[in-house]
């Protein structure tokens, strides 16, 4: 595999867009989930979108193509919501280590035949790690604020598993992401630098990526960009960035911001724009791109792509906005 | 250019805390810690959580940038205490804003710790005294948790005492902390041990000079490390007397810092300055510290005696005057930032004294004094309300020395016409020029901005309301002005903008032109009024950036970058705007009309009013008015932005909006009491008849005429109608409408006295609650028809708060507003409702009313009409609607362009 760090000096790279939305286009129902091998299971599982990557990985492994022919050069698992506190909600929990290799085995065989297409261009796949239903540094009931509805150790535990999972399924890269509890992300930091080190095995590269939630500029935690920035460095990623929540021109100053501050490369793949009324992404593919073609264009970015709403075309987009700008420069740290 | 990030030691807490080398002395808050205080420990062991966060608070409001955590206690469990209070701590954004110092000699308790704070926390602490496996295993802990360390010099043998072995400890532990474990260097913060000195041993007495001589060292050879201590150790034989231990604190650490030590655990609220401790006791101090004098503990014993002295003084409670006791400079700095008056004058009076000439006193320490307010409001440190108050202190003290400086002026004169020389007045602060334009009357944010820009030094000319394009043009050249800034509220007033800009180029006035008030936009700007001019239009904001903005433009050499960067902008903007294709499909006029409001009118009798014709309030009760006040857009005025009355508790602006809400309520009190204002209503009501779909026919006594209203034309989705207001009426039968206008007079006394006085806080005030009042009646008023006058809602019973959020039947949209945009159709309401004798308003050519507190609607009484934006539309209707109105295209164009396009 080429040295992604390499590769990111050169160019900026592009990840890819919204699974859910492209899942929804299928319109897959109750059946479809189940598949065949939970087609008795006592729970409706409809809606859990990274069981497809066991029952349906053609449909998965399809998106990860549309993707990378858009020019995606980081592709993420299906795997958001693939930890046994997430798959609680479907009694799923046993099945946590297997969707994540499940998926990303799908990530990968996508992924692989790119890069055999185009060896120039080399395709990474992200091991999705996503942000749970649970938060670790707010309380669920509002009487009692001192109240967790889950612990540290708890969280680190899922994680654990998800990393087992994703890694032996072969992924590139592991990316924390749509962070909007910093605990939870330390807690996912803390599970990945043990889970490394027990195993002795080399660390792969982690990705950050955290959401800011409204325009007060804070994550829902309550952090700014620079507090939040602060907490999760010490994870040494490759990079750090923003995604989810915001549409790019929401994003934009805190993208700004986050550029010249952070000593790794960084990233972003907003929304397409703010949900309208009915809660849909109505921003157009070449909107996107413009907004984030002047990111390149200043020099704020390294990596970008699309979160919710976004779509291979907005991808396709984006990806040909920013072909001819050079990357973020790393900055020197002084020492 | 390659960025350049710095190794500093980065913390957070809900916000950054990054340690520069220009960072001073960083404050540990000390007191939630329970082997250090019996109060908090107390607090826990009884479980009471809320009050110990009292404590932090406290900390954090006397100062702390982190807050140590110790729950180390024999009889605590110190996990679950450890963890119980750093969660519940996360909820409170006042603390958890700064970083955590977990505080433990137990590592369990450590890590419990490490589990509960999102920031970046400091371990207190980590030593090799258990030897270097434990060290390395604890301190890679730490690491994966990302926290910084403290290291205690403290090894295998024990606890490092003499510099020597402070300074050893410290080398040997950064060395495997930075090859072994990888941390960096900038994580790790030395604790060299501060011990307690003046005990009566003489071996003690060197270790306050062993901390400091050592922290020296280790700051050179470990220059990104940081250096710690537990300051009150240093004073431990003094345990009991305060006030002898405050100033060793004092002095020890003026020492200690300048040998680099970088933050400390310290008692935020008890600390003294340097400079204010009694020079017998700072020696005596010096001298215990510092270790001279101190053969036989002659130092030690001398300190002893003194502090048997000092009768154990009880806490003094800080008197609010003791500001009155430093130099006069202080005194009008602390009497600008905080807006206190009452001794301005004297004040200025000595400082007139004091210094050779008057106008030295403003360049002096009443420009210090405003910079300072200026930097705060800048820095989001202070908010508008302190802001003009401020102005008013610094408006007295200019008072009190305008005549001697007249007097020295007409002196100079004298002189220099004796000695036949031509002496032309020195060119004085930039001057700026703010005017309401021509139709509009609202000029509240125009004072604002005025007063925000006169405390940062600027002269403000004012021309007030209404002006005409060619008096503003005129005084500002009669002033020879640095930069004209116009204002205005209503929508015609962005036309008259345009008009000024075209004059200004014709005229050939080379000033920049700055563009504010809430129907401005940065888009209009862009679009219309900066193309019309080139040499600088700006589109500000609010008050709050009209300083950074005349700032740009009144320096030579940002100005041109500035200027440059805004056309570029504005440039973008007005192709994008160009390029722009309307997004959101439209549908013809026709189509539009089809798809009216989905009504079923069969169920529906219209509900006659108890009267036809109008009906006059003369001098209402503004005690009840007050009581349908909605304060929220008060402090929008203020730009304090927030929901009422949760902004009063709001952690930022709290404190404030909550000073001025009482200032408010203290002022409005006044008004009702002395019956400052009148309030004034008409209300009437109309039998209509629907005479095109968005037409309705009036009858009113003899006279007939018909309101013509606007259609909803962007394309909806499938089931949503397009309205107009006409859709609420009755399309066949018999129906009513109703019109009102209210209005808040005799305002202008009281302006001027204020004016006067000097007084623009009060003068805002009762400005923004005229505003406020005639809102409130408006609400009122709506209220009467519906149970009364109309009487539809007979029974309604609804409390201020439904009120305003209008969860009531019926409607009261204002012509020039977003359901029926044309503000020309204020003429027929007004002619409907007996014209300008009814209430005293008057109506501009711009058809703002006069009063500027007043507010005048339609009533409909449908239950399902309601509020909605007419939004864009197209050609066909406005053909359709220039015929209806009898106006040619063009000026039908001139009056909804703000809906055209």
């Amino acid at each position: 595999m080429d040295n992604i760090k390499e590769i990111l000096k050169k160019r900026i790279l592009i990840i890819d867009g919204a699974m859910g939305t492209m899942i929804q286009r299928h319109r897959l129902e109750e059946a479809d989930y189940r598949g065949d091998r939970f087609k008795d299971w006592h729970k409706d599982v409809k809606g859990n979108n990274d069981l497809l990557s066991i029952t349906q990985p053609e449909i998965i492994i399809g998106i990860h193509k549309q993707y990378l022919e858009a020019g995606a050069d980081i592709i993420e698992t299906n795997t958001f919501s693939s930890t046994t506190i997430a798959q609680a909600d479907y009694d799923m929990q046993a099945f946590a280590y297997e969707l994540n290799v499940a998926s990303a085995k799908c990530a990968r065989i996508a992924a692989d035949e790119y890069t055999k297409k185009n060896p120039s261009k080399p395709r990474f796949v992200a091991g999705a790690i996503g942000p749970l239903n649970k938060t670790l540094s707010l309380s669920p009931d509002v009487n009692n604020p001192g109240f967790r509805a889950v612990t540290f150790d708890e969280v680190a535990d899922a994680y654990t598993e998800q990393i087992k999972g994703l890694v032996e399924g072969g992924v590139d890269i592991l990316l924390v992401e749509t962070i909007f509890d910093t605990l939870n992300a330390k807690a996912a930091i803390y599970a990945i630098k043990n889970f490394f080190a027990k195993n002795n095995l080399p660390e792969l590269p982690i990705m950050i990526s955290g959401t800011i939630t409204d325009a007060s500029g804070r994550t829902l935690s309550g952090q700014t960009l620079e507090a939040f920035y602060v907490s999760v460095v010490h994870a040494n990623p490759l990079s750090i960035g923003l995604n989810c929540a915001l549409g790019a021109s929401e994003m934009r100053p805190h993208i700004e911001e986050l550029s010249s501050i952070a000593k790794c490369f960084t990233s972003a793949y907003p929304n397409a724009g703010l949900p309208n009324a009915f809660g849909e992404y109505d921003e157009q593919p070449h909107e996107t791109a413009h907004i984030i073609e002047e990111w390149a264009k200043q020099g704020f970015v390294n990596i970008v792509g699309g979160c919710c709403g976004t779509t291979p075309d907005h991808i396709r987009h984006i990806a040909e906005e920013v072909k001819n700008y050079k990357p973020r420069e790393l900055p020197m740290v002084s020492s | 250019m390659t960025q350049l990030i710095q190794p500093y030691l980065r913390l957070s807490g809900l916000e950054p805390l990054i340690i520069r080398p220009e960072t001073n002395f960083v404050n540990v808050g000390e007191r939630t810690n329970v082997t250090g205080s019996k109060k908090f420990a107390r607090l826990i062991r009884e479980g009471l959580y809320e009050e110990a966060l009292s404590v932090a608070r406290q900390q954090v409001e006397n100062g702390a940038q982190v807050l140590d955590v110790n729950m180390d206690d024999a009889l605590l469990e110190g996990v679950a205490a450890m963890t119980t209070f750093l969660n519940l701590l996360q909820a409170e954004p006042d603390i958890a804003k700064i970083p955590v110092m977990i505080d433990s000699s137990k590592f369990e308790i450590i890590e419990a710790g490490l589990k509960c704070v999102q920031g970046k926390c400091i371990v207190n602490s980590i030593s090799m005294k258990e030897g270097e496996a434990k060290f390395i295993e604890q301190a890679t802990i730490c690491k994966n948790y990302g926290a910084a360390v403290i290291v205690m010099a403290f090894d295998e043998v024990g606890q490092a005492d003499t510099k020597i072995r402070k300074i050893e400890i410290c080398k040997r532990a950064y060395k495997i902390l930075v090859e072994q474990v990888g941390f960096a260097p900038e994580d790790i913060i030395f604790d060299p041990n501060i011990f307690a000195i003046a005990t009566g041993i003489e071996e003690h007495n060197n270790y306050a000079v062993d901390f400091i001589e050592a922290t020296r060292e280790i700051k050179k050879l470990m220059p990104l490390t940081k250096v710690s201590g537990g300051v009150s150790n240093v004073s431990f034989s003094f345990r009991g007397n305060d006030h002898v231990r405050e100033a060793i604190h004092s002095v020890f650490l003026y020492h200690a810092i300048r040998a680099g030590m970088d933050m400390g655990i310290v008692n935020a609220g008890q600390m003294v300055i340097y400079d204010d401790i009694e020079p017998t006791l700072k020696q005596l101090c010096e001298d215990v510290i510092l270790n001279v004098n101190n053969d036989d503990n002659g130092a030690t014993e001398k300190l002893i005696v003194f502090a048997e002295t000092v009768k154990a003084k009880g806490k003094e409670i800080i008197k609010d005057e003791s500001w009155r006791n430093t130099i006069v400079e202080k005194r009008m700095e602390h009497a600008l930032v905080h807006g206190i008056t009452e001794y301005i004058d004297a004040d200025t009076e000595e400082a007139r004294i004091k210094y050779p000439k008057p106008l030295d006193v403003i360049e002096g320490p009443l420009m210090d004094g405003m910079n300072i307010v200026g930097d705060l409001f800048g820095a989001g440190k202070m908010f508008l309300p302190q802001v003009v108050k401020s102005a008013r202190v610094m408006k007295k003290a200019v008072a009190v020395l305008t005549p001697y400086i007249e007097k020295e002026k007409e002196e100079r004169r004298n002189n220099a016409a004796l000695e036949g020389i031509n002496s032309a007045d020195e060119k004085g602060p930039a001057k700026i020029l703010l005017a309401t334009v021509k139709g509009d009357v609202h000029d509240i944010g125009k004072n604002i901005v005025g007063v925000v820009l006169g405390c940062n030094g600027y002269e403000i000319i004012d021309l007030g309301v209404m002006v005409s394009a060619d008096k503003i043009l005129t005084e500002a050249q009669k002033h020879n002005v640095d930069i004209i800034g116009l204002s205005g509220l209503i929508t015609p007033s962005l036309d008259e903008m345009v008009h000024i800009a075209r004059e200004m180029k014709r005229l050939n006035i080379n000033k920049p032109l700055m563009i504010g008030g809430a129907t401005t936009s940065r888009m209009h700007t862009a679009v219309k009024i900066a193309p019309e001019y080139n040499e600088g239009v700006v589109h500000v904001l609010d008050a709050s950036r009209s300083v950074t903005v005349a700032g740009s433009l009144l320096n030579k050499d940002l100005k041109v970058n500035f200027l440059g960067d805004i056309k570029a902008e504005y440039d973008k903007l007005k192709n994008d705007f160009g390029n722009r294709k309307s997004a959101k499909q439209q549908l013809s006029f026709i189509d539009a009309q089809k798809n009216t409001a989905k009504i079923n009118w069969n169920n529906y009798v219209p509900v006659a009013p108890t009267f036809t014709g109008t009906k006059i309030l003369d001098k209402y009760d503004l005690g009840e008015i007050a009581t349908y006040i909605d304060w929220q857009p008060f402090f929008i005025a203020w730009e304090m932005h927030g929901k009422f009355p949760a902004l009063l508790s709001d952690e930022i602006i709290g404190k404030e909006a909550t000073a001025l809400y009482h200032d408010a309520k203290k002022l409005l009190q006044q008004i009702i009491e002395e019956n400052w204002l009148e309030a004034k209503a008409v209300v009437g009501f109309w039998e209509t008849t629907k005479t095109n779909p968005d037409s309705l026919g009036i009858k009113s006594n003899s006279k007939t005429c018909s309101l013509e209203f606007l259609r909803q034309q962007m394309k909806k989705v499938e089931g949503q109608p397009n309205l107009s207001l006409a859709d609420f009426i009755h399309p066949s039968t018999k129906d009513y409408i109703g019109a009102f206008s209210v209005t808040i007079q005799g305002i202008e006394k009281h302006i001027q006295k204020f004016e006067k006085e000097l007084d623009d806080y009060n003068k805002i005030i009762l400005q923004a609650l005229a505003d406020r009042l005639a809102e409130a009646f408006a609400e009122l008023l709506h209220k009467k028809t519906r149970t009364d006058f109309w009487g539809y809602e007979k029974n309604e019973q609804l409390s201020n708060e439904e009120l305003i959020s209008e969860s009531y039947n019926g409607i009261r949209p204002a012509p020039g507003y977003p359901a029926c945009p044309d503000h020309t159709e204020k003429y027929k309401l007004f002619e409907l409702l007996g014209g300008e004798d009814a209430t005293g308003i008057h109506l501009t050519e711009s058809l703002a009313m006069y009063p500027a507190s007043s507010v005048c609607g339609w009533y409909f009484a449908h239950p399902e009409s309601k509020y909605f934006g007419v939004g864009k539309i197209e050609t066909d209707q406005l053909i359709d609607y220039a015929k209806r109105k009898e106006m040619s295209i063009a000026e039908a164009t001139k009056w909804l362009r703000p809906i055209l396009e």
